[in-house]
């Protein structure tokens, strides 16, 4: 058994060494790497874009975090407006379906940049021109239409088993959802959920198209200041920080939740 | 129609169904049951897989809409247009052949939930009835688990004692020890002596024959969507008059289940 480990861990280690010591071999020797590595890694620059990038990186995260909020709450309202059944919801199913088909159907950039100028551009008095209020809108409106569908999923992945007794008890049917099905529903859907927030993280360098100064747009404003790229690299590196830890939680999260459906099926 | 071979001693009895048509598309699984149930009886519901008996359960506790008849408990009748369906529901309890535990749940929640959320009773008064009962069943040192923590026949036996917090008129139970282990069989059928001891009202689908031989005061032999043939346990078991039940009982007798 430890033999069995330690063979096929140095067999990984020797192979790994192998692979990306000619991958390297392979760009250290292109014909162009001496100007590729002076635009997008040179040192100089990096170190004297890494803070700025940094500081614009809050608003991304104000972004992320404000946004994130909201579309939790709008994406169930949406999700559980899917969900209710009989004739007499029809109406409310149809607009969900509406309303999570078309904000899927549309890039997320045009949705942005729809609102970002769209709107302010009517002129309305007393209607905020701050684009960042319409940054976080249109990335709640569009995640919001990919979430509630996570969590529809989740509701569906409910037996009605579980349904049918809460209502065989007496509790009425919102209280069945609000007390028996959305609970286990969400708990199922957490790691979905993450992975949606991951694609949302990157998303946000997309509201720099409407004029928000943020990571990208001060990495840009540099870039054309210098004619130098490094500080794309170090945006790179900033978003690599942040989301691998994210990814890899949600990672463990699915494995955990492997282990104990396994344990748990008898 | 045959008429009812126990007579209902109270003035009302506790379950009345009349002309009772259920369809699943084009499959018509009940055509025309009439059942009635007084207070306190225990009538036990048997037959071949299929032949309605879980679906008359559903029926009665609205889970399923009816086609066609009536269904009256206690006088009032539930199958009517605008009765508040979780108000009955409140009454009649059923307990499901497969548990059907909230699994996010501690057992004490699970009993706990719909007290208070559909009776309006305060945490604390739910928690001390519940635990009441818990106790009554042997599951008090069971009230924090989670149900995935519990053998089956622990969980049928929170199943029945969350669907007793309600204080039911009527209890339904579905083939409840169906997806036990036979060695767990005997715990829940104890907790059904117990209850038909304190005078519980109680319809009961079951396989299990000896039992039913053994606590109902009357049964209910269902095939092709009707009541076939009904009678006290002794009648039922011993002189079946149709060929469909003597049939029926033949091939129980060849598993070795009476």
């Amino acid at each position: 058994m430890d033999r069995a480990v330690i063979q096929s861990t140095s067999i990984a280690l020797v192979s790994s060494v192998i692979v990306f010591g000619l991958l390297g071999l392979v760009v250290v020797n292109a014909p162009g790497w001496p100007e590729v590595r002076n635009y997008f890694l040179n040192p100089q620059w990096f170190n004297y874009s890494l803070p700025k990038i940094v500081d614009a990186f809050g608003v991304n995260v104000r972004l992320f975090l404000i946004a994130e909020v909201l579309i939790l709450v709008l994406a169930m309202v949406i999700a559980v407006m899917r969900s209710l059944p009989g004739p007499v919801f029809f109406p409310l199913r149809l607009l969900a379906t509406i309303y999570a088909d078309i904000f899927r159907a549309i890039p997320g950039l045009l949705i942005i940049v729809l609102l970002g100028f769209g709107i302010p551009g009517l002129g309305i008095a007393g209607v905020p021109t701050d684009p960042f209020l319409y940054a976080i809108i249109a990335l709640t409106l569009v995640y919001s239409a990919y979430v509630s569908e996570v969590y529809r999923a989740g509701i569906e992945s409910i037996h009605p088993s579980q349904e049918a007794a809460a209502r065989s008890l007496g509790l009425n049917r919102f209280q069945a959802l609000r007390y028996v099905i959305l609970p286990q529903a969400v708990r199922r859907v957490i790691p979905p959920l993450l992975n949606d927030f991951i694609g949302l993280q990157k998303d946000t360098v997309l509201v720099s198209y409407v004029g928000v100064v943020e990571a990208f747009r001060e990495s840009s404003i540099i870039q054309a200041a210098h004619f130098n790229a490094t500080p794309y690299v170090a945006l790179a590196l900033v978003f690599l920080v942040v989301t691998i830890p994210l990814a890899r939680f949600t990672d463990w999260l699915v494995a955990r939740d492997r282990r104990r459906f396994l344990a748990s099926a008898r | 129609m045959s008429a009812p071979v126990t007579a209902a001693v109270s003035a009302q009895p506790a379950l009345q169904i009349s002309g009772l048509w259920k369809s699943f598309g084009q499959l018509r699984v009940l055509q025309g049951v009439d059942l009635t149930v007084a207070e306190h009886e225990v009538v036990c519901l048997i037959g071949s897989s299929g032949c309605g008996k879980s679906t008359l359960l559903r029926c009665v506790n609205l889970l399923e809409p009816i086609d066609a008849g009536r269904i009256v408990v206690a006088g009032e009748e539930i199958t009517a247009r605008d009765v508040d369906v979780n108000r009955i529901r409140r009454r009649i309890g059923i307990v499901f052949q497969s548990f059907n535990l909230f699994p996010h749940m501690s057992v004490l929640s699970n009993v706990t939930l719909a007290p208070q959320k559909a009776a309006g009773k305060s945490k604390a008064q739910a928690e001390a009835d519940a635990t009441e009962l818990l106790e009554r069943f042997g599951l008090a040192d069971k009230r924090n688990e989670f149900p995935d923590r519990l053998s089956g026949g622990q969980q049928q036996r929170v199943a029945i004692v969350r669907a007793l917090a309600m204080a039911p008129d009527l209890l339904l139970f579905d083939e409840i020890t169906s997806a036990l282990d036979p060695e767990l069989v005997a715990e829940v059928l104890n907790v059904i002596r117990e209850l038909a001891r304190g005078g519980m009202t109680m319809v009961i689908a079951t396989h299990e024959m000896g039992f039913a031989r053994d606590i109902a005061n009357r049964v209910c032999f269902l095939d092709g969507g009707v009541i076939l043939e009904q009678g006290a346990p002794s009648d039922i078991f011993s002189h079946p008059r149709e060929a469909r039940t003597q049939q029926f009982l033949e091939r129980i007798i060849e598993a070795g289940r009476l």
